[in-house]
């Protein structure tokens, strides 16, 4: 392993871990939308609703680490395929904003109509975003993104098979990946019906998933000879039938509604059908660009995995708490009152009386306007600034 | 620091016709996010702070306010996240060769970013939704990431900022950046400061001022209890303290712009020659290398520049005529904000010295008109304050480093994606304001559902 593909398996887990957890999201617009009227179906919207409200926000900034990573270790490549790309990289931002708009909106919508043109929205959106981000995938995959300033051809760079399948893939997964979500989620609940009908659909999001997935193997053989002959030997063939493999455990799993189980195998199979390309494909990463020629200076590579595995030791603890608490249904279940939530009695302290803070304030601010508004030297500037915010803190105490 | 004119770029740069739209995609985009970035800011803070009172009290109006505004926040902070997320986008979709050729000097920055998004969602989901599921002390322990997460979030991005207005921390050869220390380049830049202290304050001054300003218009409507009254007071305490700060962190950024920076404030000013002795001109237009209908303050500008009223300022002439940003772009907006900086931190002052003679904050209707005013006033500084940092910085994308037509993209269609974000962004303009009805609408309930 050298150092210069490290950022490059940063950037796959967090791929990796926004098909698996946005992709749920996703998903849950896409069973939304297809959940057509009545009832239940407005149950069911409501389930998909309340299920990823708390983890939408965190969900989403995976995309955001995989673009910074990104453009960071690899500029070069980012910048070739953002150019060649724009078109389908520009949908899926679109996407987005509607998705995470409607989200935001949702809260405020009263009545069936209003949440049902929200759905709508959302769900068309959330169907647009996977599949324009599968594109993006499966033109690179395809080889069909050059370096340069918009080097490839903007429309027929994506516009051939692979990348649809890949687009549809990408969909197909998302739907999956809710189902089982949400399957999960009505069974902690107790909502047996709920969770027998995302049951179902699951069963069938997963069958056309795999059905996809072969599919695209079919269309790699015409199209990307190269891509296809790497990834049906050696390693990459091994990997890929990992992925295979789990993919069938996790429709038994889901069928035997060992949702727990069944989460897992999904995340590995997805992980394993990523891995595998990328091996299939290293050490090139867009064509006539190995990883090694795309990566940053070593000093930059050194700075970005020392920040990332930084970042991580915060971010993991974080998102298992985030998890916990949501999952054991501490955060998603209807709340109490206000009033249950008991309030240590007034006890009011106070450090200084009311004068003495102003008069603090009042020194700060003197002092503050002294260092940096008339002093030059930037050692005064910082204790100035320091002046000026302490002055805003007491004063506003006071 | 690079030498001028030394130009760096891997990508080949490609001709566009469209770069004037891709420039206006950019401004757009950024006249969108950053000020719902000033309630990422400061928003948590003063949420915390009401929530701390109702611990201390238990009062239960603090819990009421709390609830309420955490409600507004989480609508923002949704609709702050899709449009930074276009930001991220944008970066390659529009200035592809920028961030080819620079991405590993500044991406660091946003990779850093990205984890203090995370910490600012993961926390914002549980403090959100956590509300009556979490002890109260835990709860508000839960809020304190958020806060610090929207201080770390803009201290990367500025840093980014102030990367590209101050370069440092490579080498270029041959175009390429090489040598690179992109943690001396982001964090050991003194331009960094005073942007991250002005940004920060002003995010105070902006969520304070359109705060307040909700509920002096609904003062002016009738609607004035006791509840309305708190929720009036807290934030616009915060505002009124800033503002008046904010005046002396610009003269501070004014004086690093001065030296860095000199023709970026020869814009400002538009001092067409360098001059000893300069003079500052406030309001009118500048044409033919001098400043028309405008009042003249004799020495002022190197007074305020340099500390010294005979310092020689440097004029637009130092730069050839294609290397000068857009002047009266430049100057009007830096009026602007200088004029309603000075304008929010009187009434700022004048609300404070009430408080402080009467003992009560002052009622009269005019102040209450005053403060609906100040809210969007503060939004137009602060867009003004940007466009006078980021047009000031043209034609360089990178200062002295790469021009904006240099970073831009190849691609076709930047007329149709700058349509489609127009609309898209007026519906989200509209969206806000339905929701932000909404929740305002909301009865205020003594007994309320989660935030849900
Ligand atoms: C509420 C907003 C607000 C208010 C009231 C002011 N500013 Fe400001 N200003 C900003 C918000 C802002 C900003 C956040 O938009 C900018 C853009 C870049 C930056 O660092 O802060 C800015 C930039 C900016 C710059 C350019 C810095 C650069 O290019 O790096 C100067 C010289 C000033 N300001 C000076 C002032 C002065 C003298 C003010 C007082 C009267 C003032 N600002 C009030
Ligand atoms: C990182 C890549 C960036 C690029 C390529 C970029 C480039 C540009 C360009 C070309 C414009 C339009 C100027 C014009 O209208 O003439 C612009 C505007 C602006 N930029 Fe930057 N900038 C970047 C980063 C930033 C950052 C990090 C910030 C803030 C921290 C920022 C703040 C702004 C603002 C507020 C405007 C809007 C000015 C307006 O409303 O007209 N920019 N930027
Ligand atoms: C090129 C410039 C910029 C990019 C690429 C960018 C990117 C982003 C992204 C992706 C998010 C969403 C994070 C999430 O998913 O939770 C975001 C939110 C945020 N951004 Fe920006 N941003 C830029 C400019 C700015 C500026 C100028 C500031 C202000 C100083 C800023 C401060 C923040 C903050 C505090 C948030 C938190 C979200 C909120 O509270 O609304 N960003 N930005």
């Amino acid at each position: 392993m050298h150092l210069y593909a490290l950022p490059l398996i940063f950037i796959l887990i967090g791929l990796v871990l926004y098909v698996v957890l946005g992709g749920a999201d996703f998903g849950a617009g896409f069973w939304q939308l297809a959940a057509g009227r009545g009832e239940r179906a407005e149950r069911l919207r409501e389930h998909a609703h309340h299920s990823m409200g708390p983890v939408w926000e965190a969900n989403h900034v995976w995309l955001i680490f995989v673009l910074t990573v990104m453009w960071t270790a690899y500029p070069v490549a980012f910048g070739s395929i953002a150019s060649t790309l724009a078109l389908p990289l520009f949908v899926a931002a679109i996407g987005i904003i509607i998705r995470g708009t409607a989200y935001a909106l949702r809260m405020g919508a009263s009545g069936p109509r209003e949440r049902a043109a929200l759905e709508t929205a959302s769900g068309v959106s959330s169907i647009l975003t996977p599949f324009s981000l599968g594109l993006v995938a499966g033109a690179i995959a395809a080889g069909r993104v050059p370096v340069g300033n918009a080097a490839g051809d903007q429309i027929s760079s994506w516009l051939s098979p692979v990348p649809l399948v890949i687009g549809v893939l990408a969909v197909s997964v998302s739907a999956y990946m809710a189902a089982v979500f949400l399957a999960a989620d009505a069974a902690r609940h107790d909502q047996p019906e709920l969770e027998q009908e995302m049951r179902l659909r699951g069963l069938v999001a997963g069958l056309v998933a795999g059905a996809v997935a072969v599919a695209g193997l079919v269309v790699l053989h015409a199209d990307v000879h190269r891509l296809y002959s790497e990834l049906t030997s050696g390693a990459p063939l091994v990997v890929a039938v990992i992925s295979a493999l789990s993919g069938l455990a996790t429709l038994a799993l889901l069928a035997a509604r060992r949702y727990e189980a069944c989460r897992y195998t999904a995340a590995l199979a997805v992980a394993a059908v990523i891995a595998a390309w990328a091996i299939a494909q290293s050490p090139v990463i867009l064509p006539g660009l190995t990883v090694a020629q795309a990566a940053a200076p070593h000093d930059v590579l050194v700075a970005v995995t020392v920040a990332v595995l930084a970042g991580a030791l915060i971010l993991f603890p974080s998102l298992a708490l985030l998890f916990r608490l949501f999952l054991g249904g501490r955060l998603s279940e209807p709340a109490a009152s206000p009033e249950a939530a008991q309030a240590t009695t007034g006890r009011a302290r106070t450090w200084a009386s009311p004068g003495t803070l102003a008069r603090v304030a009042g020194a700060l601010l003197l002092a503050g306007v002294g260092l940096l508004n008339a002093a030059d030297a930037p050692l005064a500037h910082l204790f100035g600034v320091l002046c000026l915010l302490a002055f805003i803190a007491v004063a506003f105490s006071s | 620091m690079p030498v001028p004119e030394a130009i760096g770029t891997i990508l080949a740069p490609a001709h566009q016709a469209y770069l004037l739209q891709a420039r206006q995609m950019q401004a757009l985009s950024f006249a969108v996010h950053i000020p719902l970035v000033c309630f990422g800011i400061a928003f948590p803070m003063l949420i915390l702070f009401v929530e701390a009172r109702y611990l201390r009290t238990g009062d239960q109006l603090y819990l009421t306010l709390a609830r309420r505004w955490s409600r507004v926040m989480l609508a923002l902070f949704g609709v702050g996240v899709v449009s930074g997320t276009i930001l991220s986008f944008e970066m390659g979709l529009l200035w592809p060769n920028f961030t080819a050729t620079f991405g590993s000097v500044f991406g660091l920055g946003f990779a850093i970013e990205g984890f203090s998004f995370f910490t600012e969602a993961i926390f914002l989901g549980i403090y959100l939704y956590g509300w009556s599921r979490l002890s109260p002390r835990l709860h508000f322990l839960s809020g304190l990431p958020v806060a610090l997460a929207g201080f770390t979030g803009s201290l990367m991005v500025i840093s980014v900022n102030a990367w590209m207005n101050h370069p440092s921390g490579f080498r270029l050869v041959n175009g390429r950046a090489v040598d690179i220390h992109p943690w001396a380049a982001l964090l050991g830049n003194s331009y960094l400061w005073h942007e991250l202290i002005h940004m920060y304050v002003a995010g105070y001054i902006v969520t304070g001022f359109l705060i307040s300003a909700c509920y002096a218009f609904g003062r002016l409507r009738g609607r004035w209890g006791r509840y309305e009254r708190t929720a009036l007071i807290i934030p616009l305490t915060v505002a009124a303290l800033a503002a008046p700060v904010q005046v002396l962190v610009g003269d501070w950024a004014g004086r690093d712009v001065a030296t860095t920076q000199p023709v970026k404030l020869a814009a400002i000013e538009g001092l067409a020659h360098t001059t000893r002795g300069a003079s500052e001109h406030l309001l009118g237009w500048y044409t033919n290398g001098q400043v028309k209908y405008g009042i003249a303050i004799p020495k002022l500008l190197s007074l305020l520049a340099f500390h010294n009223p005979n310092a020689v300022v440097k004029g637009l002439d130092t730069v050839p005529a294609n290397r000068q940003p857009p002047i009266n772009v430049v100057r009007l907006s830096f009026q602007t904000m200088v004029g309603i900086g000075t304008l929010l931190a009187l009434l700022g002052v004048f609300f404070l010295f009430t408080r402080w003679r009467r003992g009560r904050p002052p009622n009269s209707l005019w102040f209450h008109r005053a403060v609906v005013l100040a809210g969007p006033l503060s939004v137009v500084a602060l867009i003004a304050g940007w466009v006078t940092t980021e047009v000031g910085r043209q034609p360089w994308v990178v200062y002295h480093v790469m021009l904006t037509s240099q970073a831009v993209t190849a691609a076709k269609g930047i007329p149709v994606g700058y349509a489609t974000l127009v609309i898209v962004y007026l519906s989200l303009a509209g969206a806000v304001a339905w929701i932000l009805r909404r929740l305002s609408r909301a009865p205020l309930p003594q007994r309320e559902e989660a935030a849900v």
